[in-house]
């Protein structure tokens, strides 16, 4: 589902944030990428989500080269992706019910039809009845959900986090995690980028581990350094 | 062709397998169909954004209400103002004065033979007496004259020519026709004058013109710069949107309707402002007229003027939200 193959990210200033990385994750898996702040999570992310692009190497999502992707094309291959972030990126002037459907919005999708799977995702995170709220009225835990049933709604086959029980106590990013896994366990592929060391032990998952840009290690050791 | 259609393809199949009934994903059909309804819901969600400030919103309105409605309002005086040298083009008239020597007999026998003319469509009689009394009455010369010992003023005939002799140089040789008959003193014909406001007019049409494109102008910079404080202050969600897939074109969408918006309301000002100021003017017109014995009156603006006033308000709307989203939006991507 994901292939980076001896992929770099240099920015501007000569800063390197990722340098000659390979791995490789099948679709259905679910995959941890950890490391110290700094050391190219973030980065690793946005590369698949083209929110930049690589300095050298390659990037396959879903058996497409990222590369031939032009400017124009980027929405459309971001409809396939569902990301969610820490600081959740909600429209505070909005109900939860507007959040988690502006996806289906932005396809086309008819109204009758974005009702129906906005309920659905919105279950699915546990919170149907709290759809005409707005998102100042939840807690922190429930924004997050709801910017998980945002990034779900439209059945990706690729869900992105990042880190994204980064504001959240130990019970509550349990539960998220577990949300996660539900949804690798119906057949999406999920990557979460997270130094939540102690509960990605528990989650007993793949790791992709960073150091200073580099792969530390790779917890399945499959592709590593192919 | 390669958007992502590997993906669309696998996330098509299973859905199918899912069940037809509850893949939703849009058809052509409905892909069309939506379209024009999302635009129709665009359009009035921006209106609906808008009048949440409806005061803020009005301001700005005003703004370009006042800058339309100045050309606009002088693109109407103009118009009434050919309208009325047009009536004075008919009105071309010649005055001839007769000699002292001749009689109010002679003068109305006179008029009555040139009124058989061909070359000429009416003439009336001013005798030196109707002269006198109406000198009198509306000239303030009152005193002066009754110092006088007799009458000053000699008999006029006013002759309008037919219509398809008012042209300058029939009138001239009609002129010269009327000059050579042995009762006249001196006859004018008055066309100069005329001319040189037309000439006149030509100017300030021109200036007018001008004036249209400079505030024209001044409109497009006031919505270009309303949009790009909208695109600003709605930058986060702008971010989230291109985030989770929204194409430039959805994302430029609300935007240009908000100045499609505020084009239409600046224009409906500017269509309020004009036909106040022409009933505010149209007292004064037409007392104007009744000094000229001419009955005028300012005509409102027509639908086509209307018509093409908000036209143009849109326009501008449309071309200087246009121009901010194409300078801002490529400026705003997710980090």
């Amino acid at each position: 589902m994901i292939r980076f193959t001896q992929t770099s990210k240099r920015y501007e200033g000569g800063y390197d944030a990722l340098s000659n990385i390979s791995f490789h994750i099948e679709p259905g898996e679910m995959a941890f990428v950890t490391g110290h702040s700094g050391a190219g999570k973030s980065t690793l992310l946005k590369l698949i989500a083209l929110l930049e692009r690589p300095t050298r190497g390659q990037v396959l999502v879903n058996g497409q080269n990222l590369s031939r992707i032009k400017r124009r094309q980027i929405p459309y291959f971001r409809r396939n992706i569902g990301i969610i972030f820490q600081d959740h990126q909600l429209l505070f002037d909005r109900t939860v019910f507007d959040n988690v459907a502006l996806p289906l919005i932005i396809a086309g999708y008819t109204r009758a039809e974005i009702g129906r799977r906005v309920r659905a995702a919105l279950d699915k995170v546990g919170l149907l009845g709290k759809e005409k709220k707005y998102p100042i009225t939840l807690s922190g835990g429930e924004q997050q959900r709801v910017g998980i049933a945002r990034a779900v709604v439209h059945k990706p086959l690729l869900l992105l986090a990042d880190e994204p029980t980064g504001n959240l106590d130990p019970d509550l990013s349990r539960e998220i995690m577990h949300i996660f896994r539900e949804f690798s366990q119906v057949g999406v592929t999920v990557l979460v980028a997270s130094h939540d060391l102690e509960l990605i032990r528990e989650m007993q998952t793949r790791q992709i581990i960073l150091h200073q840009g580099q792969l530390a290690d790779d917890g399945s050791g499959v592709e590593y350094g192919q | 062709m390669d958007r992502g259609l590997n993906m669309v393809n696998e996330a098509t199949s299973r859905r199918n397998r899912e069940g037809a009934s509850s893949t939703g994903r849009p058809g052509l059909l409905t892909l069309i169909n939506s379209y024009f309804v999302r635009h129709a819901q665009t359009l009035f969600y921006s209106l609906g954004q808008l009048l949440r400030a409806p005061f803020s919103m009005l301001m700005t309105a005003a703004v370009i209400g006042i800058a339309l409605a100045l050309p606009a309002g002088m693109h109407q005086l103009l118009q009434n103002a050919q309208l009325l040298s047009g009536k004075l083009d008919d009105a071309t008239q010649i005055s001839l004065f007769l000699k002292k020597a001749v009689t109010e007999q002679q003068a109305r026998e006179l008029t009555h033979k040139l009124g058989n003319m061909p070359e000429i469509g009416r003439v009336r009689l001013i005798t030196r007496e109707q002269a006198l009394e109406e000198f009198k009455q509306n000239a303030g010369f009152g005193d002066a004259l009754r110092a006088l010992d007799e009458n000053p003023l000699p008999h006029v005939i006013v002759i309008n020519p037919a219509l398809q002799h008012t042209d300058a140089a029939a009138g001239r040789k009609l002129l010269e026709r009327l000059q050579g008959m042995i009762q006249v003193d001196a006859a004018q014909l008055d066309v100069e004058w005329i001319k040189r406001l037309y000439a006149i007019l030509e100017i300030i049409k021109r200036g007018v013109w001008i004036l249209a494109a400079l505030l024209g102008m001044a409109v497009l910079l006031v919505v270009g710069n309303t949009i790009r404080l909208a695109i600003q202050n709605r930058r986060d969600e702008i971010v989230v949107i291109k985030l989770i897939g929204g194409t430039d074109a959805f994302i430029r969408r609300p935007f240009l309707y908000t100045g499609f918006w505020y084009g239409l309301f600046g224009a409906l000002i500017a269509f309020t402002l004009v036909n106040i100021a022409l009933y505010l003017l149209s007292d004064p017109v037409r007392q104007l007229g009744e000094l000229y014995h001419n009955p005028v009156s300012l005509t409102r603006m027509n639908l086509e003027t209307s018509a093409y006033l908000l036209g143009a308000g849109i326009l501008l709307g449309l071309g200087g939200s246009w121009l901010a989203v194409g300078r801002h939006l490529r400026d705003i991507e997710p980090r």
